[in-house]
Protein backbone atom coordinates (compact mmCIF):
# COMPACT_ATOMS: atom_id res chain seq x y z
CA UNK A 1 0.00 0.00 0.00
CA UNK A 2 1.07 3.36 -1.14
CA UNK A 3 1.78 6.23 1.03
CA UNK A 4 -1.20 8.85 1.76
CA UNK A 5 -1.47 12.51 0.83
CA UNK A 6 0.22 12.86 3.83
CA UNK A 7 3.25 10.86 3.02
CA UNK A 8 1.77 8.35 5.63
CA UNK A 9 1.66 4.65 5.09
CA UNK A 10 -1.22 2.56 6.38
CA UNK A 11 0.15 -0.54 8.25
CA UNK A 12 -2.81 -1.40 10.10
CA UNK A 13 -6.44 -1.47 9.05
CA UNK A 14 -8.79 -3.61 11.00
CA UNK A 15 -12.55 -3.65 11.12
CA UNK A 16 -13.01 -4.35 15.21
CA UNK A 17 -16.24 -5.33 17.14
CA UNK A 18 -17.38 -2.78 19.76
CA UNK A 19 -16.29 -4.66 22.61
CA UNK A 20 -13.47 -3.82 25.54
CA UNK A 21 -11.24 -6.76 24.52
CA UNK A 22 -11.06 -4.99 21.28
CA UNK A 23 -10.09 -1.90 22.86
CA UNK A 24 -7.45 -4.25 24.68
CA UNK A 25 -5.80 -6.01 21.79
CA UNK A 26 -5.24 -2.88 19.76
CA UNK A 27 -4.36 -0.59 22.28
CA UNK A 28 -1.36 -3.27 22.69
CA UNK A 29 -0.67 -3.31 18.83
CA UNK A 30 -0.48 0.73 18.80
CA UNK A 31 2.03 0.36 21.46
CA UNK A 32 4.10 -2.65 19.47
CA UNK A 33 3.98 -0.86 16.30
CA UNK A 34 5.10 3.21 18.08
CA UNK A 35 8.15 1.17 20.19
CA UNK A 36 9.17 0.13 16.64
CA UNK A 37 9.00 3.23 14.98
CA UNK A 38 11.13 4.96 18.09
CA UNK A 39 9.07 6.39 20.63
CA UNK A 40 10.00 5.96 24.06
CA UNK A 41 8.35 4.74 27.02
CA UNK A 42 6.81 8.03 28.72
CA UNK A 43 5.33 8.88 24.66
CA UNK A 44 4.47 4.97 24.68
CA UNK A 45 2.25 5.21 27.94
CA UNK A 46 0.77 8.91 26.46
CA UNK A 47 -0.12 6.85 22.75
CA UNK A 48 -1.43 4.04 24.31
CA UNK A 49 -3.80 6.12 26.93
CA UNK A 50 -5.16 8.23 24.33
CA UNK A 51 -5.85 5.41 21.42
CA UNK A 52 -7.27 3.66 24.12
CA UNK A 53 -9.54 6.51 25.48
CA UNK A 54 -10.30 6.79 21.66
CA UNK A 55 -11.39 3.29 21.10
CA UNK A 56 -13.79 3.15 24.35
CA UNK A 57 -15.04 6.41 23.29
CA UNK A 58 -16.04 4.85 19.93
CA UNK A 59 -17.31 1.38 21.26
CA UNK A 60 -19.33 2.53 24.26
CA UNK A 61 -20.43 5.88 23.46
CA UNK A 62 -20.50 5.94 19.50
CA UNK A 63 -21.33 2.08 18.94
CA UNK A 64 -23.04 1.60 22.45
CA UNK A 65 -21.62 -1.71 22.24
CA UNK A 66 -23.84 -2.67 19.53
CA UNK A 67 -22.96 -6.22 18.39
CA UNK A 68 -23.96 -4.88 14.92
CA UNK A 69 -21.75 -2.08 15.03
CA UNK A 70 -18.41 -1.43 13.62
CA UNK A 71 -15.19 0.39 14.98
CA UNK A 72 -12.55 1.19 12.28
CA UNK A 73 -9.02 1.32 13.19
CA UNK A 74 -6.31 2.41 10.84
CA UNK A 75 -2.88 3.39 11.71
CA UNK A 76 -0.51 5.44 9.56
CA UNK A 77 3.06 5.81 10.04
CA UNK A 78 5.84 7.69 8.20
CA UNK A 79 9.38 8.02 9.45
CA UNK A 80 8.04 11.22 11.83
CA UNK A 81 4.79 10.82 11.84
CA UNK A 82 2.39 7.95 13.71
CA UNK A 83 -1.74 8.68 13.11
CA UNK A 84 -4.34 6.85 14.14
CA UNK A 85 -7.67 6.75 13.03
CA UNK A 86 -10.68 5.52 14.71
CA UNK A 87 -13.91 5.67 13.16
CA UNK A 88 -17.10 4.34 14.87
CA UNK A 89 -20.82 4.28 13.49
CA UNK A 90 -22.52 6.56 15.84
CA UNK A 91 -24.68 9.37 16.13
CA UNK A 92 -21.26 11.75 16.40
CA UNK A 93 -20.74 14.60 18.84
CA UNK A 94 -19.67 18.06 18.78
CA UNK A 95 -16.36 19.23 20.39
CA UNK A 96 -17.40 22.42 21.48
CA UNK A 97 -20.16 20.49 23.43
CA UNK A 98 -18.07 18.41 25.47
CA UNK A 99 -17.66 20.31 28.89
CA UNK A 100 -14.10 20.99 30.07
CA UNK A 101 -12.71 18.67 33.13
CA UNK A 102 -10.51 20.85 34.72
CA UNK A 103 -13.19 23.71 35.23
CA UNK A 104 -14.32 24.42 39.03
CA UNK A 105 -17.77 22.64 38.51
CA UNK A 106 -16.60 19.70 36.36
CA UNK A 107 -13.47 18.82 38.26
CA UNK A 108 -15.20 15.90 40.66
CA UNK A 109 -17.22 14.75 38.06
CA UNK A 110 -17.22 10.68 37.94
CA UNK A 111 -16.19 11.13 33.92
CA UNK A 112 -15.80 13.46 31.12
CA UNK A 113 -12.25 13.35 30.69
CA UNK A 114 -10.94 10.81 27.95
CA UNK A 115 -10.82 13.85 25.32
CA UNK A 116 -8.38 15.71 27.66
CA UNK A 117 -6.26 12.82 28.23
CA UNK A 118 -6.08 12.45 24.19
CA UNK A 119 -5.62 16.01 23.84
CA UNK A 120 -2.79 15.92 26.82
CA UNK A 121 -1.20 13.11 25.18
CA UNK A 122 -0.82 14.28 21.26
CA UNK A 123 -0.05 16.52 19.14
CA UNK A 124 -2.82 16.71 17.09
CA UNK A 125 -6.43 15.71 17.46
CA UNK A 126 -9.23 16.29 15.05
CA UNK A 127 -12.49 15.21 14.69
CA UNK A 128 -14.90 14.87 11.24
CA UNK A 129 -18.58 13.33 10.56
CA UNK A 130 -18.51 10.27 8.28
CA UNK A 131 -21.87 9.84 6.01
CA UNK A 132 -23.92 8.67 6.28
CA UNK A 133 -23.48 8.08 10.12
CA UNK A 134 -20.39 8.44 12.07
CA UNK A 135 -17.67 9.75 13.60
CA UNK A 136 -13.71 9.82 12.62
CA UNK A 137 -11.35 10.71 14.86
CA UNK A 138 -7.66 11.01 14.08
CA UNK A 139 -4.63 10.86 16.54
CA UNK A 140 -1.42 12.15 15.61
CA UNK A 141 2.09 11.83 17.31
CA UNK A 142 5.07 13.54 15.73
CA UNK A 143 8.42 11.58 16.22
CA UNK A 144 11.07 13.44 18.06
CA UNK A 145 10.02 16.24 18.72
CA UNK A 146 10.51 16.71 22.28
CA UNK A 147 7.10 17.56 24.08
CA UNK A 148 7.47 16.05 27.50
CA UNK A 149 4.42 13.97 27.92
CA UNK B 1 -7.88 -10.21 36.34
CA UNK B 2 -7.39 -7.20 35.55
CA UNK B 3 -7.13 -5.75 39.07
CA UNK B 4 -7.02 -7.34 42.27
CA UNK B 5 -8.02 -5.85 45.78
CA UNK B 6 -6.88 -7.12 49.42
CA UNK B 7 -8.74 -5.54 52.48
CA UNK B 8 -6.64 -5.47 55.70
CA UNK B 9 -7.51 -3.81 59.03
CA UNK B 10 -5.10 -1.38 60.73
CA UNK B 11 -6.55 -0.36 63.89
CA UNK B 12 -10.47 1.43 62.61
CA UNK B 13 -8.58 1.50 59.57
CA UNK B 14 -9.47 -0.62 56.53
CA UNK B 15 -6.52 -0.95 53.74
CA UNK B 16 -7.16 -1.38 50.32
CA UNK B 17 -4.13 -3.00 48.36
CA UNK B 18 -5.07 -2.27 45.18
CA UNK B 19 -2.71 -3.96 42.09
CA UNK B 20 -3.18 -4.11 38.36
CA UNK B 21 -5.48 -2.43 36.15
CA UNK B 22 -8.15 0.21 36.71
CA UNK B 23 -9.90 0.97 33.56
CA UNK B 24 -13.17 0.79 32.35
CA UNK B 25 -14.81 -2.88 32.72
CA UNK B 26 -13.87 -4.92 35.17
CA UNK B 27 -11.28 -2.98 36.96
CA UNK B 28 -13.56 0.12 37.76
CA UNK B 29 -16.68 -1.97 38.40
CA UNK B 30 -14.43 -3.73 41.13
CA UNK B 31 -13.27 -0.76 42.69
CA UNK B 32 -16.19 1.15 42.92
CA UNK B 33 -18.03 -2.52 44.81
CA UNK B 34 -14.92 -2.63 47.07
CA UNK B 35 -15.78 0.82 48.12
CA UNK B 36 -19.44 0.83 48.07
CA UNK B 37 -19.51 -2.16 50.07
CA UNK B 38 -17.52 -1.08 52.94
CA UNK B 39 -19.71 2.47 53.05
CA UNK B 40 -22.95 -0.12 53.73
CA UNK B 41 -20.88 -2.03 56.40
CA UNK B 42 -20.19 1.14 58.19
CA UNK B 43 -16.41 1.74 57.31
CA UNK B 44 -15.43 5.51 56.82
CA UNK B 45 -12.16 5.21 57.15
CA UNK B 46 -10.57 3.72 53.62
CA UNK B 47 -6.86 3.95 52.29
CA UNK B 48 -6.49 3.18 49.01
CA UNK B 49 -2.90 1.67 48.16
CA UNK B 50 -2.01 2.63 44.73
CA UNK B 51 1.71 1.01 44.82
CA UNK B 52 0.56 -1.65 42.53
CA UNK B 53 -1.33 -0.38 40.03
CA UNK B 54 0.00 -0.89 36.33
CA UNK B 55 -2.13 1.30 34.82
CA UNK B 56 -5.54 3.62 34.95
CA UNK B 57 -7.62 5.42 32.60
CA UNK B 58 -10.03 8.25 32.65
CA UNK B 59 -12.48 5.79 34.34
CA UNK B 60 -10.33 4.40 36.56
CA UNK B 61 -9.42 8.15 37.94
CA UNK B 62 -13.65 8.66 37.45
CA UNK B 63 -13.87 5.92 40.09
CA UNK B 64 -11.51 7.37 42.33
CA UNK B 65 -13.16 10.54 42.26
CA UNK B 66 -16.55 9.27 43.13
CA UNK B 67 -14.96 7.21 45.35
CA UNK B 68 -13.57 9.95 47.22
CA UNK B 69 -17.22 11.58 46.72
CA UNK B 70 -18.90 8.73 47.98
CA UNK B 71 -16.76 8.37 50.89
CA UNK B 72 -16.68 12.35 52.19
CA UNK B 73 -20.81 12.53 51.54
CA UNK B 74 -21.00 9.52 54.15
CA UNK B 75 -18.92 11.44 56.69
CA UNK B 76 -15.84 9.29 56.00
CA UNK B 77 -12.21 9.62 54.68
CA UNK B 78 -11.03 8.28 51.57
CA UNK B 79 -6.64 8.93 51.45
CA UNK B 80 -4.84 7.76 48.66
CA UNK B 81 -1.20 5.50 49.54
CA UNK B 82 2.03 5.08 47.66
CA UNK B 83 1.08 6.62 44.05
CA UNK B 84 2.96 5.53 40.81
CA UNK B 85 4.45 8.02 38.76
CA UNK B 86 1.74 7.12 36.04
CA UNK B 87 -1.05 7.68 38.60
CA UNK B 88 0.43 10.90 39.99
CA UNK B 89 1.28 12.40 36.49
CA UNK B 90 -2.35 11.63 35.58
CA UNK B 91 -4.10 13.25 38.42
CA UNK B 92 -1.94 15.90 38.35
CA UNK B 93 -2.72 16.82 34.70
CA UNK B 94 -6.47 16.62 35.91
CA UNK B 95 -5.89 18.88 39.04
CA UNK B 96 -7.03 16.58 40.98
CA UNK B 97 -3.67 15.50 42.77
CA UNK B 98 -4.69 18.33 45.58
CA UNK B 99 -8.14 16.70 45.80
CA UNK B 100 -7.13 13.94 47.78
CA UNK B 101 -4.37 13.85 50.72
CA UNK B 102 -2.19 11.85 49.12
CA UNK B 103 1.02 9.83 51.26
CA UNK B 104 3.93 7.77 50.08
CA UNK B 105 4.28 6.37 53.86
CA UNK B 106 1.76 4.14 54.99
CA UNK B 107 2.35 5.27 58.77
CA UNK B 108 2.11 8.55 57.88
CA UNK B 109 -1.20 8.04 56.10
CA UNK B 110 -2.53 5.94 59.26
CA UNK B 111 -1.74 8.97 61.31
CA UNK B 112 -3.10 11.24 59.36
CA UNK B 113 -6.86 10.29 60.05
CA UNK B 114 -8.78 11.85 62.73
Amino acid sequence: MGPDTNGDVCTVEQVLDSTLESVDSAELLVIDLARTAGFGEDDLMGIGLAVRECLVNAVKHGNGFSPMKKVRFRVLQSPCRFRVTIGDEGAGFKLEDVPDPLAPENLMRGSGRGLFLIRAFMDEFSVRGLEPHGTEVTLVKVLGNGRPT
Amino acid sequence: MSVNLTNRQVGDITVIDVAGRITLGEGSSALRDALRDLISKGQKKILLNLGDVSYIDSSGIGELVSGFTTVTNQGGQLKLLNLTKRVKDLLQITKLYTVFDVHDEESTAIRAYN
